[in-house]
């Protein structure tokens, strides 16, 4: 007897324990769109035991399905059947490089962490049936107007995690996940067969966490910029790891030359100039697992020697408990960030919009494609964005341009990833787990 | 020489013994380990934390699961206060080991410092009472009562 209801104490305590931890992990989370703007309502923070691993699981685009466009504009894919598409570039004789990729292959597992990771992730990026050769880069060409590619041809292959890609002359920068290389271009070509030269090795491997290099010319072409993201969420593979990272570079395109522009951006991507102030902006990918309201991701213009807080601290000096030892000296000099665009939503790509074809309220301000979010029970981000500016600063709300990438399931048929406008001012979103390119026109 | 007459009795060990002592082992390891990235803040003691506490919840398993089986064998016996403290402790140095493993997926300072550290102490020195209570209990099972 003594006995049985020791081991019915025991089954009872394991039991309590565990609802314990599950009812842990299903907080309410506050509306995460009290955080958007230049000045964001930041909560406490709050640690998890089992942070939130919530993953759109991808089904793809079926039966001809359409994201959603806002009123007044309309929507069709400009090609389909791409590998991992995850930036788009506007040639000037208007033919389009979408730039497919996917990561570099994973380091071994440093900790038990890394391999439910791993377990989670896959199951949200498999089932696509998109297992073909990425790693490159297609040339799209719409010679007849009608909004769907006839020309869909490997323009440049073998490459290594591309993702940045810029053409400044006759030179066309790519940014692999480890070094950009320049290529010979002639217009209206639709094959680069003549290897590249390295310009400049990039922080790649082994450790390469945060992988897309994103890149962009300064406006009068001298130098580019490259966003080199963070070697983890939160310095966890070390600071060592850090070295010359989650910092945007400038590189001398005569002489390959780098110095670090500007730093503490954790994981900057979507760099563009703003055309009236001729200005750096970023959008840029904050850190996770504080809670599902912290830290907003953000935009920002960028300024030469500007430090804006990671890993030390965010917005500022709201420091971050999780990083030693702590640098004060850091965290007193650490910029608050413009705009910011709401947390956990992924911001990968950012367009400004001059010389748009789409209405009137889209002509001056930025597309910003959200990826998605994974650290919070209820998504957000998985759209795509305009902030509009005046006088080289966001004036406003942001407007939802593009949605519907979940659907009623909240199942992804796809996720937005680098935006641009193609050479008649339409929108273009490259999708990656979608793999299309989407184009986003005025409704005739 | 005068004949002694002496019994020496012999018993089988038990399933559990080895399984609960390598689950110790680990646990007392991370405590090591834990202290190591208090002190330097290099996150390779930390990693080796996390590994340690996740070995021993895999051979504390095995250890639960052995130990039903001495039970059903009667190779273990419920009787006294040592013995209940020592199933229960045991359980508990599970339980708080399975929290800290929870605490240490965390990622950098506060994986470890404070919560990881002083669950790794609390974990060590439920160790030892389970196991003079482990003691106890072996040496009554070896007289029989």
């Amino acid at each position: 007897m003594a006995r049985q209801r020791s081991r019915l104490f025991v089954m009872a305590t394991l039991f309590a324990s565990t609802a314990l931890l599950v009812s842990a992990c299903s907080d309410n989370e506050p509306d995460p769109n009290a955080e958007i703007g230049p000045d964001p309502k930041l909560p406490d923070q709050s640690q998890y035991l089992i942070p939130p691993m919530h993953i759109a699981k991808v089904v793809g685009w079926k039966d001809g399905k359409v994201p959603t466009v806002a009123s007044g504009l309309e929507v069709k894919a400009l090609a389909s059947g791409l590998q991992h598409p995850r930036s788009v570039y506007t040639l000037p004789n208007g033919d389009i490089l979408a730039v497919e990729s996917v990561a570099p292959p994973e380091v071994s597992a440093k900790r038990p962490k890394d391999l439910i990771m791993g377990i989670v992730q896959s199951f949200a990026t498999g089932g696509t049936g998109s297992s073909g050769k990425s790693n490159r880069i297609t040339l799209l060409r719409d010679a007849d107007g009608d909004g769907t590619a006839e020309i869909q041809d490997v323009f440049l292959d073998h490459l290594n995690s591309p993702f940045g890609v810029v053409l400044v002359g006759n030179d066309l920068y790519v940014a692999n996940t480890d070094a950009v290389v320049r290529y010979a271009y002639t217009p209206g070509e639709t094959k680069i067969t003549e290897p590249g030269t390295v310009l400049t090795d990039l922080p790649g491997g082994p450790i390469d966490h945060h992988w897309t290099k994103s890149m962009t010319a300064s406006a009068d072409g001298s130098l580019l910029y490259v966003g080199v993201g963070s070697n983890s969420n939160i310095t966890e593979n070390g600071i060592q790891a850090e070295k010359d990272r989650a910092a945007i570079w400038e590189i001398d395109r005569q002489t390959g030359m780098h110095r670090v522009f500007a730093s503490g951006l954790r994981n900057p991507n979507g760099l563009s100039i703003e055309p009236q102030t001729k200005a750096l902006w970023t959008v840029v990918n904050e850190r996770d697992e504080l809670g599902p309201n912290l830290v907003p991701d953000y935009m920002t213009s960028v300024r030469e020697g500007g430090f804006y807080g990671w890993p030390y601290s965010y917005y500022g000096q709201h420091v971050d408990p999780r990083v030693m030892p702590q640098r004060p000296d850091l965290v007193a000099k650490a910029i608050v960030p413009d705009y910011a665009l709401s947390s956990h939503v992924a911001p990968l790509g950012m367009a400004f919009s001059n010389g748009t074809s789409l209405p009137e309220e889209y002509r001056s301000g930025a597309f910003v494609g959200e990826h998605g979010s994974w650290n919070r029970n209820a998504f957000n981000g998985y759209k795509v964005i305009f902030v509009p500016f005046s006088e080289g600063r966001p004036s406003g709300a942001p407007k939802d341009v593009v949605s519907g990438f979940l659907n009623d399931q909240e199942q992804a048929q796809g996720r937005p990833v680098g935006v641009t406008l193609d050479k008649t001012g339409a929108l273009l979103i490259a999708d990656d787990v979608g793999n299309k390119v989407w184009r986003v026109t005025a409704k005739p | 020489m005068i004949p002694v007459e002496a019994s020496i009795p012999i018993y089988k060990p038990s399933l559990r013994s080895i399984p609960l002592h390598f689950s110790a082992a680990c646990f007392i390891g991370a405590l090591f380990t834990d202290t190591a990235y208090w002190q330097t803040a290099e996150m390779t003691w930390a990693n080796f934390s996390a590994w340690l506490l996740a070995a021993g919840l895999v051979t504390g398993g095995v250890a639960l699961l052995a130990g039903l089986v001495d039970l059903a064998r009667g190779r273990f016996r419920f009787a006294g206060l040592a013995s209940a403290l020592y199933v229960l402790g045991g359980i508990a140095i599970f339980a708080i080991s399975f929290v800290n493993a929870l605490i240490h997926s965390r990622d950098a300072w506060t994986s470890v410092v404070p919560l990881g550290l002083a669950l790794s102490i609390v974990a060590f020195v439920l160790i030892v009472v389970v196991s003079i209570c482990g003691s106890i209990t072996e040496r009554r099972f070896a007289r029989g009562y």
